[in-house]
């Protein structure tokens, strides 16, 4: 085979098939998409979780992970926070023509490994090339879906007041280190992305409580964004303290540095739940209990007061506003 | 204004040298801060080390601001 | 993290508040310069633990707001020549010039790039050869003197691609014109740690004699605004008016010779626009003669078109302490930070965007 991936490799045609084949093929090995037809087809009872993703991120490889380990995790996790037991995936992928197959075999790798880990399968999927220039290396779209067990309810709009809010481990990992790979910011960090699935961690977790209110993944925007989310969806206030929060040293010393607020970095293996009181110290010890999980911590919990707004008490006591991402962080000298 | 932060000097090269922050590092320069070496906090803005840190006088301070939080609470 | 989480700790800060509160009964209207330490009271909530005898106002020590539209635009102009890498800090990519903003004219294709430090844009211009790497200068005497170590490197190591458009200011000169404009009375002055860092003390001196107001050099984190808030007040009740340093273990009186010395070597004062406040004597700095071949304004034919100014932005009033952001009418309607009007809004220290995403005034 060729060392680059060619226009040709996605034309549909004998080296497309090839392609497909050696790549795709043998290392995502399973009986739905061995059936190579252009849809897979499948038997499921009870209600469905379904999600779409695309995955961008610049470089395609940074600490801790790969393009291919994050497309599968991030569409995993969406579907764990409705509560469902991820099942298939769809991946598609947009190459930019000169891609290194090297570098295209390393993230079909990661993504079989990933699906593994996460106990899903690629079920079908899709391979196109553009010209140089249309896409930056590589893009990947999912979607995914997943069974949700009967009984469960998990949804943005369901947070009550008195709940509590518990997130699952340290924040920022994976900004910081796909920062530290960017041009013009060279800094070296044994930081790593905690790209990871957390479908067993949710599933742990149901099993040790059947009232969690909400779920959410804080991918891009930041553990503030998605509580300003929660928030406005369930029109409560949520009020958390900065002293409760997990945050590596790594990630303060580069968040300093550049002049970031840890709340605002983006996470990829971490999740934030809303939780029926009474039921806090159940989940808090399932959650401790799970390798994803680990770091567990109560960080806040929700009022009526401010709906719609989240507020933060300070290392001083006092109590300022945490407000949703606005445009992209971006570092500062002031 | 004037994000500058604490880093400990680990390499100094010439009039650079490599600095960490909590577990990260960085290349920096001593270019404002040519008597800087190993072992010394300095504050960084911008890449440049602007100025050493005084250890004695961070100390000085935290006991200082302690015994005030200690008569506060009589 | 050493030096950052000890001047944090809540205990710390429990001692300073109560202390501030027995000895403060005399009214007293501090302010804030600089633009970091507006960022820190905000963050934290300092204005909510002070007793209701001190009132806070901020100046104008956020370089990027105080950029006036004018500067802007020859950046933004110096976009459009072919060839040009615009090196900048990622603090001015939003801001609104009269026309567009580099953010807006990278979107287009305009070579902007996004840098944490003048080493990555000398390391730019190595690179790209072919290319004439242009760095955006702003700042006070904290990041000028790094912009100095830039150009003497460059001169150094023959690197002959690498310019600056200079839109360096200095702070003593804008609190004098401040303090002389009469506009707001002070009783106290919160003076910014790193200028200090670099100029020492004694520029300061001028404000406690000439004026009769208390100046404390403060850092940047929360225990360290207490301690220096403190300071002040003490000196109030006491009916003192000199210049003090807080911030012990950054600065020294004297300030970093061998800055000062790089700063006076390559540039020299200049007059300068301030936005809100029109032209303050010797409050700027341009290259000096021996390095005018680094001037990008002298170097590159910059047209940026006349100037125009947002209809309603009361940024400069704001910046000389005389409104508040609550004052704007444009405040958290027209102008927000998705889409801001003026540069008080964009600046992640701006006294608008402080009290927009910090909810000023918000009780929880």
């Amino acid at each position: 085979m060729k060392d680059k991936i060619l226009l040709a490799h996605g034309s549909g045609g004998k080296l497309a098939h090839e392609l497909v084949e050696k790549n795709f093929l043998k290392a995502l090995a399973n009986p739905l998409l061995a059936k190579l037809d252009d849809s897979a087809v499948f038997d499921f009872s009870g209600r469905l979780a379904f999600t779409t993703d695309s995955y961008v991120v610049s470089p395609i490889f940074f600490p801790g992970g790969d393009i291919g380990k994050l497309a599968v995790y991030g569409t995993v996790n969406d579907l764990a926070m409705s509560g469902a037991k991820p099942l298939y995936l769809s991946l598609s992928f947009i190459i930019e023509e000169g891609l290194p197959q090297s570098e295209l075999s390393q993230v079909v790798d990661s993504v079989q490994k990933a699906a593994q880990e996460a106990g899903v399968e690629i079920v079908t999927g899709d391979t196109k090339v553009v010209h140089r220039g249309s896409a930056d290396k590589l893009f990947i779209n999912t979607a995914g879906v997943g069974i949700i067990p009967e009984g469960v309810d998990i949804s943005g709009s369901n947070a009550r007041p008195g709940d509590k809010v518990i997130l699952s481990g340290t924040i920022g990992d994976h900004g910081i280190a796909v920062l530290s790979q960017r041009e013009g910011l060279s800094f070296s960090t044994r930081l790593e992305s905690d790209c990871a699935p957390l479908g067993s961690l949710v599933a742990e977790m149901l099993a040790a409580s059947p009232n969690i209110h909400c779920l959410r993944d804080p991918t891009r925007g930041g553990l503030a964004t998605s509580l300003n989310e929660l928030a406005k969806q369930s029109k409560v206030g949520i009020k958390i303290e900065e002293e409760r929060i997990p945050v590596r040293e790594e990630v303060l010393g580069a968040c300093e540095m550049l002049g970031f607020d840890p709340l605002y970095v983006a996470n990829e293996g971490k999740l934030v739940a809303i939780v029926a009181a009474e039921d806090n110290d159940k989940v808090l010890e399932a959650m401790r209990g799970n390798h994803y999980g680990k770091g567990a911590a109560i960080i806040g919990e929700v009022r009526a007061e401010h709906p719609g707004r989240v507020v933060m008490k300070t290392c001083l006591g006092a109590s300022r506003i945490v407000d949703m991402l606005v445009g992209d962080l971006l570092p500062r000298i002031c | 204004m004037c994000l500058a932060i604490p880093a400990l000097i680990k390499l100094v090269e010439d009039k650079e040298a490599e600095a960490e922050i909590g577990g990260i590092t960085r290349r920096i320069s001593l270019w404002l801060t040519p008597e800087a070496k190993v072992g010394d906090y300095v504050l960084v803005h911008t890449g440049y080390a602007i100025n050493i840190l005084d250890e004695e006088e961070a100390e000085e301070t935290l006991n200082l601001l302690q015994e005030i939080a200690e008569l506060a609470e009589e | 993290m050493k030096f950052i989480t000890e001047f944090r700790r809540s205990e710390l800060a429990e001692g300073l508040i109560s202390q501030i509160h027995r000895k403060s009964k005399t009214q007293a209207r501090l302010m804030e310069f600089c633009g970091g330490h507006t960022v820190t009271i905000f963050r934290y909530g300092i204005r909510q633990v002070l007793p209701k005898t001190i009132e806070m106002v901020s100046g104008p020590g956020c370089p990027i707001c105080v950029t006036a539209n004018a500067d802007l635009d020859k950046a933004i102009a110096l976009t459009q020549i072919p060839d040009v890498i615009i090196a900048t800090f990622g603090d001015m990519l939003k801001v609104p010039g009269s026309y567009s903003s580099l953010q807006e004219v990278k979107a287009d294709g305009a070579d902007v790039r996004m840098v944490y430090s003048t080493m990555d844009a000398l390391n730019l211009a190595e690179e790209n050869p072919a290319k004439s790497v242009v760095f955006l200068g702003i700042g006070f005497e904290t990041t000028a003197p790094t912009i100095a170590a830039s150009i003497l490197q460059a001169e150094e190591e023959g690197i002959k691609n690498y310019y600056v458009l200079s839109m360096h200011k200095l702070c003593p000169p804008v609190i004098q014109a401040i303090l002389d404009s009469g506009e707001v009375k002070l009783h106290g002055m919160i003076c910014p740690g790193h200028v200090s860092a670099i100029i020492g003390s004694h520029p300061w001196e001028f404000i406690a004699r000439d004026y009769g107001i208390p100046c404390v050099v403060s850092g940047f984190e929360p225990i360290d605004v207490l301690q220096c808030i403190d300071m002040l007040v003490a000196q109030i009740e006491n009916g003192e008016a000199k210049v003090e340093i807080a911030y012990r273990r950054g600065v020294r009186p004297e300030g970093n010779q061998q800055a000062l010395k790089l700063m006076g070597q390559v540039f020299e004062p200049c007059p300068a626009q301030w936005r809100g406040m029109g032209e303050v004597p010797d409050s700027g700095l341009k290259l000096s003669k021996e390095y005018q071949h680094f001037d990008a304004e002298l170097v590159f034919d910059i047209d940026p078109g006349p100037t125009y100014e947002p209809k309603g932005c009361i940024c400069g009033d704001i910046l000389r302490g005389v409104k508040t952001p609550l004052d704007c009418t444009l405040f958290g309607k027209a102008c927000t930070p998705e889409y801001p009007v003026g540069p008080c809004m964009v600046s992640s220290e701006g006294s608008c965007a402080a009290y927009y995403l910090y909810g000023e005034g918000f009780e929880g």
